[in-house]
């Protein structure tokens, strides 16, 4: 009997053995062949519905123009990208970069830059005459020092009040607020009737409402000069400012896992109000296999968020080149589709969001999108927070972590503090 | 010659190993400590010497201050209920009744799972929605009309950590659980018929006999326990991510390093993780080396 046991370890020892020699000669032979396809790693974090689903369209249109190359997924599930980041963060130490890799435009690139980790575009910005297509202010945004580090696929909008048309009639409420005090008045109206009046995810999400609220309390103008040199965070406008958050908060329901459990909240009819960026759209509308499967102005409906009614609070996905990409031509051609017309039009309309590119075929945008580029073209600009746009990312880190802090002790004077001693850290 | 016959394989043997633990263990803790002496607040900097300022700084931040009250309040309730849930199944299970080695495969088995996996079941077990809302075990609650139980489980400002620790008693007691059984089972019969017949009650016989026998076990159970618990990280972020509700000295040594690029933070946060876990396990090396020397 063990004489039998015996034989078999052996005989499975040996057969791994010769699989694994032959997994080595096969490599061999796949880089010197010429018929081989070589790969191409894309690091993101669109996993959630919708955003998948853009990337996969725009992945169609990479494999049919480059028959050559394999696009491989090397995506990290988690809203607002943190978990992934912090997977990115270990393979650029390590010096293992992917082929390319999603990155917000903005603050949140310096540390890679800074850090050696990225490889300029300008030629190919040059070769694609992109600084024509993408809108200045964009393009002012993520250059540094005079590169540009990025190619960005979208844009997309944070201060977007999303809610449910049907629980604001039954509690009363007319139409969106339009002003902080107005929806602090429909926030109690919703109250009354026993529904949710503003739904929240995890820790971040809450960083992400404090963005809408400083910009609407704050005003445009306000609320960028926060993020000039010797900033001062200790005024008594910011303090109001704050005062709202701590209001507005004390209306949220039990904090859901993410944000689209959070935004299904308002879709199913459970929640008032929820304050996400655009990207809730294509969860709420897209079909239900990989969405809500709702329809917009019946189920769910949205204003910007109140108080930035004329303000684009934006922020933009992007791709990168690191330095020492083990496959430089298959990124360049992955970024040369996410920068062309066809790759941003393929993707935005399932992301939700609106082309980074100022040529992009209007009528693909509906409903929502519509409105979206409407708003863009016309809108005052301002930078997010949370998605990485103003703030670097150990001041980000700062600011998340006086929000968490927050979240325990419901005091607005602390979060002040926390807030200026973080922009005194960090800003410069 | 025979003489070197006789020492030098075993060392070669044992010397890739020791070579190995040299650089990779003790190597790599001697960079962490000297990190942590020095100010290289970001990735770019060299950094400069600074002796312990790093050490003393730290609880200067209120967010320090939670996550240890945090890792103390979760090892609390998780050695405690591991250890009682442990025993208490050993116990049970001790006088041999039908079946038993299906009933240690049962209790075993969680400790097959990583705690990833763990976690990601009881984040939705362990839902903080009510009523409504409710899914995992509130609506279970709610479902038997036992919903006054109903409560948010690890979003508990308080006794958050307490909850976060069930998931983890539930995958480490059925451990105990084996090391007490082993533990039952080493007391020699012949003590407790001694016992009897010295006219001991059967509850005598536990109380004198077999629960001293117990105490060596009882202890490698918390040194093991006890250093999972202060390193505990996986669970954590599997559960609730990196929120400050849940915050322990792990996951905030992971902001520290890869969201907020300060490596020294971050190294003076491992130090103390690995310092707490030596006043764990060194008296208990020592104590193990000197009854090994004594018998």
């Amino acid at each position: 009997m063990r004489r039998r046991w015996m034989s078999a370890v052996a005989v499975t020892v040996a057969g791994v053995l010769s699989l694994s020699a032959c997994g080595g000669g096969g490599d061999a032979n796949g880089t010197g062949g010429q018929t081989a396809k070589k790969q191409v790693e894309v690091f993101s974090w669109w996993t959630g519905p919708g955003e998948a689903d853009g990337l996969k369209a725009m992945r169609e249109i990479f494999e049919k123009q480059n028959p050559n190359l394999t696009f491989f997924d090397a995506a990290v599930a988690g809203g607002s990208g943190d978990k992934a980041r912090a997977l990115l963060s270990s393979k650029l130490q390590a010096n293992q970069p992917p082929d390319t890799f999603q990155g917000h435009a903005g603050a949140e690139l310096q540390g890679y830059i800074k850090g050696g980790k990225l490889e300029p575009l300008n030629s190919l910005y040059d070769e694609l005459k992109l600084k024509d297509v993408f809108p200045q202010q964009l393009v002012d945004q993520i250059t540094y020092e005079g590169n540009v580090y990025s190619v960005p696929v979208n844009i997309h909008r944070s201060n977007v009040l999303w809610f449910n048309p049907k629980v604001l009639k039954d509690a009363g409420v007319a139409g969106a607020p339009k002003t902080i005090e107005e929806f602090i008045t429909d926030l109690q109206a919703v109250k009354k009737t026993g529904k949710i009046p503003l739904s929240i995810g995890s820790e971040w999400t809450a960083v992400h409402l404090l963005e809408s609220v400083l910009l609407g309390s704050l005003g445009t103008d306000a609320y960028n000069a926060l993020w000039v040199k010797g900033a001062d965070w200790s005024g008594p406008a910011v303090t109001k400012a704050l005062n709202d958050f701590g209001t507005i908060m004390s209306f949220t329901g039990a904090p859901q896992d993410d944000w689209q459990p959070a935004a299904k909240q308002v879709a199913d009819g459970a929640a008032a109000f929820n304050i996400m960026g655009d990207w809730a759209y294509g969860y709420f509308h897209n079909s239900p296999d990989g969405g809500l499967g709702k329809t917009s102005k019946r189920d769910f409906d949205w204003a910007a968020s109140p108080g930035t009614d004329g303000t684009f609070l934006w922020l933009s996905d992007s791709f990168t080149l690191p330095k020492g990409a083990p496959n430089k031509d298959g990124a360049l051609a992955w970024l040369k589709v996410a920068a062309s017309k066809e790759g941003q039009d393929a993707f935005n309309p399932k992301k939700g969001s609106i082309p980074a590119r100022k040529d992009a075929d209007k009528s693909l945008y509906k409903d929502y999108l519509e409105w979206d580029l409407g708003q863009w073209a016309n809108d005052k600009l301002a930078g997010s927070i949370q998605h990485g746009v103003v703030a670097n990312d150990a001041w980000k880190t700062a600011i998340t972590e006086a929000v968490g802090l927050f979240l325990q002790s419901k005091d607005p004077a602390k979060l002040q503090a926390a807030l200026v001693e973080a922009a005194t850290a960090n800003n410069q | 010659m025979s003489r070197v016959k006789r020492w030098l394989p075993g060392l070669l043997l044992v010397t890739p190993s020791i070579i190995a633990i040299a650089v990779f263990v003790y190597g790599m803790l001697g960079w962490n400590f000297k990190l942590a002496m020095t100010d290289q607040h970001d990735e770019i900097s060299e950094g400069e010497f600074v002796g312990l300022t790093n050490f003393f700084s730290i609880w200067e931040q209120e967010r320090w201050g939670i996550s240890v009250r945090h890792a103390i309040v979760f090892t609390l309730v998780f050695v405690g209920g591991a250890l009682v849930l442990g025993w208490l199944l050993a116990f049970l299970m001790e006088k041999g009744i039908r079946g038993e080695g299906g009933f240690r495969a049962i209790y075993l088995f969680p400790m097959a799972i990583s705690f990833v996996a763990t976690g990601v079941v009881w984040r939705w077990l362990m839902n903080s929605g009510q009523d409504a809302q409710a899914v995992g075990l509130n609506r279970l609650f709610d479902g038997l009309g036992l919903g006054f139980l109903q409560n948010e489980w690890y979003r508990g400002q308080d006794w958050g950590m307490a909850a976060m620790a069930i998931p983890a008693i539930w995958q480490m007691s059925g451990y105990v659980m084996a090391l007490y059984l082993a533990g039952f089972r080493g007391v020699p019969e012949e003590l407790r018929e001694a016992a009897r017949v010295d006219g001991c009650k059967e509850w005598q016989v536990y109380r004198h006999i077999v629960f001293p026998f117990l105490r060596p076990v009882t202890l490698s159970a918390l040194i093991i326990l006890g250093h999972i618990s202060l390193k505990v990280f996986d669970l954590i972020v599997s559960v609730s991510g990196k929120q400050i509700i849940t915050d322990v000295p792990a996951v905030f040594m992971w902001v520290a390093v890869f969201d907020a690029h300060d490596p020294a933070k971050g190294a003076t946060i491992a130090a103390y993780i690995v310092l707490t876990v030596a006043v764990f396990v060194v008296p208990y090396l020592v104590w193990n080396a000197r009854r090994e020397k004594r018998s």
